[in-house]
């Protein structure tokens, strides 16, 4: 029995990565169109964010797993069906226990497949790393995906509706922009947030 | 019959523009979208592989799937059947037409993780399109995934002598511009009453 530090020397660094220096949607400007279409509210944010880590975190640790099993030629081909395989577990999961919320989400649940954080994890990591580093690697990306459309869905919904995960905030004097809900509030937030983001990361270099 | 067809290829164009209101295929659009002839031959390729992927799909939903009782393979069985739909294109096209292939061929590879396509079949069967309808519907969503691509193209060609805020160099300005975009495609929503 090798012990922990053995398998995986930085488990930290695979972890913290996602969160915010190789942030997958602040940094590397991927799986845009979750983040954009589900985020009219916290909520819907928050579901979509914990479905991708699901679906993220499963298929790295069955393609870690088999990494070596996999031939090279259909790889693409091989990840693509073993994400499908969990997305079909997810929606179904969803349909049958939060069925309001999976309605609202719509055709963005199947969607996941197609996510690109989650191909390109397991093309860059999953498929040459150990399984303990890649389960890391993913649920830092899954997080800090999360992070960002809770983030995002929370600001929408203060500025569309007053209201964060549905506890009213703004009172009543509050008059809510329509636009905030709307598809073309969602590119101008998200567009502010990695403007923001970037700033503040120029400001702590210097 | 001919009205509804016009409808849907209008709807899937303009007022509900795959990219700026359903944000499917933003990526290609953030990515792709730096010069007017690069926009022009991924948008050519991709109506082509909607189009085509509408089709099959419908047919393997339609007459394998919903007759076997097998609907919960939905998604692996699209996924499939697109990412081989656009291998056979590409060596189809590399064999028949090299010039094409050169115009097209690089781009071919990227429109599989493309979400507008699996997104688009997966609308065709939410709303229950007939097979004419659905090849309409991949046509004018992949019209209107150039139009919005070209747009975009054109601006940023501009852009590229503007001074921006450094921060916002890049994806966000991108997005700010997408979401202008968006507030005015959304003018045209009174076209279609329903």
């Amino acid at each position: 029995m090798k012990n922990l530090q053995e398998i995986c020397p930085n488990c930290n660094k695979e972890f913290c990565k996602g969160l915010w220096r190789q942030n997958p949607i602040l940094i590397q400007v991927l799986g845009m169109c979750p983040a954009l279409a589900v985020t009219t509210k916290a909520v819907f944010g928050f579901s979509m964010g914990m479905a991708t880590t699901f679906v993220l975190v499963c298929s790295s640790l069955v393609i870690s797993s088999a990494r070596k099993l996999i031939p090279p030629e259909v790889r693409i081909a091989t990840f693509t069906v073993i994400i499908a395989t969990f997305v079909t577990c997810a929606d179904y999961f969803l349909k049958a226990n939060f069925y309001t919320i999976s309605k609202e989400l719509g055709p963005y649940v199947p969607l996941i497949v197609v996510n690109c954080i989650i191909l390109g994890r397991q093309e860059a990591f999953s498929s040459r790393n150990n399984v303990l580093a890649s389960f890391m690697d993913a649920l830092g990306m899954g997080l800090g995906f999360s992070v960002v459309l809770v983030l995002l869905g929370s600001i929408r919904e203060l500025l569309g509706f007053g209201t964060v995960f549905s506890y009213q905030v703004l009172g009543g004097w509050f008059q809510p922009w329509v636009v905030m809900a709307l598809p073309a509030g969602a590119f101008i937030t998200l567009g502010f947030l990695v403007g923001f983001f970037n700033w503040i990361n120029a400001k702590r270099k210097t | 019959m001919i009205a509804n067809l016009v409808l849907i290829f209008i709807a899937a164009t303009i007022t509900q523009n795959f990219v700026l209101t359903y944000f499917l295929g933003v990526c290609p659009f953030i990515g792709v979208s730096r010069k007017i002839e690069h926009a022009l031959g991924m948008g050519a390729a991709t109506t082509f592989v909607m189009t085509l992927a509408a089709m099959v799909t419908w047919l393997i939903y339609h007459l394998v799937l919903m007759r076997f009782g097998l609907p919960f393979l939905q998604y692996v069985a699209f996924i499939i059947v697109i990412a081989s739909l656009v291998q056979i294109v590409e060596m189809f096209i590399r064999k028949t037409s090299p010039t094409l292939y050169r115009a097209l061929g690089i781009y071919l590879p990227l429109i599989t993780t493309n979400c507008a396509i699996l997104g688009l079949t997966l609308f065709m069967v939410l709303r229950e399109y007939t097979f004419l309808e659905s090849v309409i519907f991949g046509l004018g969503a992949g019209a209107g995934f150039t139009l919005a691509l070209v747009i975009m193209a054109g601006i940023r060609e501009e852009l590229e002598c503007c001074d921006i805020p450094k921060p916002l160099e890049g994806a966000g300005i991108t997005l700010i511009i997408a979401g202008f975009l968006a507030l005015s495609f959304m003018g045209f929503g009174g076209l279609i009453s329903r």
